[in-house]
């Protein structure tokens, strides 16, 4: 059976120009870039290029390019260095709908004294940036909030913001993991101090990530013991996935208008006929600032892991924020905060395309979804017909 | 993804006696859509008393349609005292097994079983309805409930009990009180021993005490609030007098039977000092600088 892939906010299909072009540095080019033999010497060039590359994309320097695991390491690495070099600020501010790899770590300061500020959002998803500026003070040391939702697809103002946080001089974070390579950033002409982005969403491998800092930020060195990225971050590089992220977003550079053409065409396709045809279904966030590839529609009465496994016997790969897909008994922390009723929060779908879906895709899954919500909802007690 | 036996999918994919059988001797309801799930169970009795037909109607996710299909399997030809006999474990054994975090669809299908056989027998309760006291209010079990699931499946740690009734689930405030439940029923059985409470010193410095008041908050409280988009803060301790403000939706929470600063407090002896006292600093409370909305 074909495989539909609409879970690209999840992880994405690794580009076949950048396999090949990782392919060479496993078993033929394996030398350590640090050594003095031109062996391994050359790797160095290698990374080099990529860490340009990923500069190019995001416009910034590329020696403001830290590699790093991926995207929850850059967020850690981020929200605890800039910490630990302002000791006597002890105040957070970061959204209520952010990713675990923020949240989590807010959350854990919040144990450690800080004291962390979740901004609400409102019920498509947006924040209000007078709350923002009520919220910063002298005590405040870092504000990070995402720049684009996962769940959602919502994107915030993000520039806005950073000019709001650093004017008042105060170091900005964003987890940029979701809108790099989906939607145009320019650092040049932006004022985020730290963006942290993942390769495996922009079809580069897992396991690579990178944490952009602004020259003139302190941040401390957070992996110790070797003169690796600039001594910020120690360990012999990953050099295949560094490699293959470079070429990745050469690729993304390359495709965004098709992203924010063809791939929002689909998007729009696909939302567009699944409102129609599906009664009691809604859209969840802003439907206009939002990720050209992203759309979370809820289905009233039914539940979203029942949805899912219907789509699965079909082929198609989604997502859902209902409780039962996560092993929890509360659904979605997104969409709970954006005040989307338990019922509607339940049955909710997410599809998050990519430039490899095509109009065929799209239709195959408009024909099949409307018959799966009303099958599901013969079975509803709360539907009565 | 789930590991859901081929038995499962298979009632999933193509539920057997879904709807609502006409004229029904017996109705059951139970679960609500803000739950999560929730079963509609009907029957019909033939001439002999046993059950002739079964239909049913659910919300929820793959499992729960699942159980919900096997258990009109499983009744069908039963008399009413043949099927009051079927427990959870029953069905999710019929099922060939379910995931551990799942097995609160197989006692959801038992709740719906009882209250339809109820409804035939005493023309009332067509709905599932509590008894006993709230323990969990997240999820509105109560502690009969927990007990049934306790002993009906042996259950000997709190992460259990909820995968199997839902209770603790929520903000977790209830768990104390499940932990006491099991220990009630499973006595030495209790697979996870209480951990002792914390050591603690003859007496106390002042910086030590509010050191393990903050700790306490820290580890046993604020997880809970969290949990539902609520918060602690520590304002100021005064000798035993503990000065707390809450935030976010804690503030306005009203629960019906015990204030969040009884809760707070019995923590706080339980990890500190049986002599401190909790009051709440409203002025604080309106501060808008940790506003949550």
């Amino acid at each position: 059976m074909k495989t539909v892939y609409f879970d690209n906010n999840a992880t994405t299909k690794v580009a076949e120009e950048v396999l090949a072009e990782m392919e060479p540095y496993f078993c033929q080019l394996y030398g350590n870039p640090s050594s003095m033999h031109t062996f391994g010497g050359q790797i160095g060039t290698k990374i080099r290029q990529a860490r340009k590359k990923v500069a190019e994309l995001l416009g910034c320097d590329p020696s403001e390019i830290v590699f790093t695991s991926g995207g929850t390491e850059s967020d850690n690495a981020a929200i605890n260095g800039i910490l630990e070099a302002a000791p006597d600020r002890r105040k957070v501010i970061t959204t209520r709908i952010e990713h675990q790899a923020v949240l989590a770590v807010c959350r854990e300061l919040e144990n450690h004294g800080y004291i962390i500020v979740e901004l609400a959002v409102d019920k498509k998803g947006r924040l209000d940036l007078n709350e923002l500026q009520e919220n910063i003070d002298d005590d405040t040391a870092l504000v990070t909030i995402m720049y684009a939702n996962n769940e959602t697809g919502v994107i915030f103002p993000i520039d806005k913001i950073a000019e709001i946080v650093t004017s008042r001089g105060i170091v900005f974070h964003t987890d940029a993991v979701q809108a790099v390579g989906k939607i145009p950033l320019n650092l040049s002409k932006s004022r985020i101090d730290l963006l942290s982005l993942s390769g495996h969403k922009l079809h580069g491998p897992k396991g690579v990530g990178v944490l952009y800092v602004r020259k003139g930020t302190r941040l401390p060195p957070f992996m110790l013991g070797g003169h690796q990225e600039g001594g910020r971050r120690a360990g012999t590089e990953n050099a295949p996935a560094i490699i293959g992220l470079g070429k990745a977003c050469e690729l993304a550079a390359k495709n965004i208008k098709d992203e924010n053409d063809r791939v929002k065409q689909l998007r729009d396709k696909l939302e567009g006929a699944i409102l129609e045809r599906c009664p009691d279904a809604r859209l969840n966030g802003d439907k206009y600032k939002r990720l050209p590839n992203t759309t979370n529609i809820s289905f009233e009465y039914i539940e979203g892991e029942a949805i899912l496994l219907m789509l699965d016997k079909f082929g198609i790969c989604a997502s859902s924020g209902s409780a039962c897909t996560s092993g929890s008994l509360e659904p979605s922390h997104v969409l709970r905060a954006m005040g989307v009723p338990f019922t509607a929060a339940h049955g909710s779908i997410r599809f998050s395309l990519s430039r490899y879906n095509t109009e065929e895709e799209v239709d195959y899954t408009i024909e099949r979804l409307p018959g799966i919500i009303n099958y599901l909802r013969d079975l509803s007690p709360f539907v009565v017909k | 993804m789930w590991d859901y036996s081929d038995k499962l999918k298979d009632h999933f994919f193509n539920p057997r006696n879904v709807g609502e059988v006409e004229n029904p001797d017996g109705v059951g309801e139970v679960g609500s859509l803000a739950c999560g799930d929730a079963l509609k169970l009907t029957f019909k009795l033939d001439g002999k008393g046993r059950i002739e037909d079964a239909k049913f109607k659910t919300f929820g996710c793959a499992s729960a349609i699942a159980t919900s299909s096997v258990l009109t399997e499983m009744i069908k030809g039963k008399t009413l005292d043949e099927a009051a006999k079927i427990t959870n474990k029953d069905i999710a054994n019929y099922l060939g097994g379910l995931p551990e975090q799942k097995m609160h669809c197989s006692v959801m299908g038992r709740e719906a079983l009882e209250a339809a056989i109820e409804n035939y027998r005493t023309g009332g309760r067509k709905k599932h309805e509590l008894e006993g006291n709230i323990v969990c209010t997240c999820f509105g079990v109560t502690d009969k409930e927990i007990e049934r699931v306790v002993r009906e499946n042996n259950l000997t740690t709190v992460e259990e009990v909820t995968n199997y009734c839902k209770a603790g689930g929520g903000c977790g405030g209830c768990k104390g009180q499940i932990e006491k439940l099991i220990e009630k029923i499973q006595g030495d059985r209790v697979k996870q021993p209480i951990p002792p409470s914390p050591r603690k010193p003859a007496k106390l410095t002042n910086i030590q005490k509010i050191q393990l008041i903050q700790q306490t908050i820290n580890e046993q409280i604020r997880p809970a609030l969290r949990a539902d988009g609520g918060n602690i803060e520590l304002i100021d301790v005064d000798g035993n007098k503990v000065i707390v403000a809450f935030r976010g939706m804690c503030a306005q929470c009203q629960l019906a039977e015990f204030t969040m600063k009884d809760v707070v407090e019995a923590k706080l002896r339980e990890f500190v000092s049986q002599d401190l006292y909790v009051e709440e600093d409203k002025d604080s409370a309106q501060q808008p600088h940790n506003h949550r909305g």
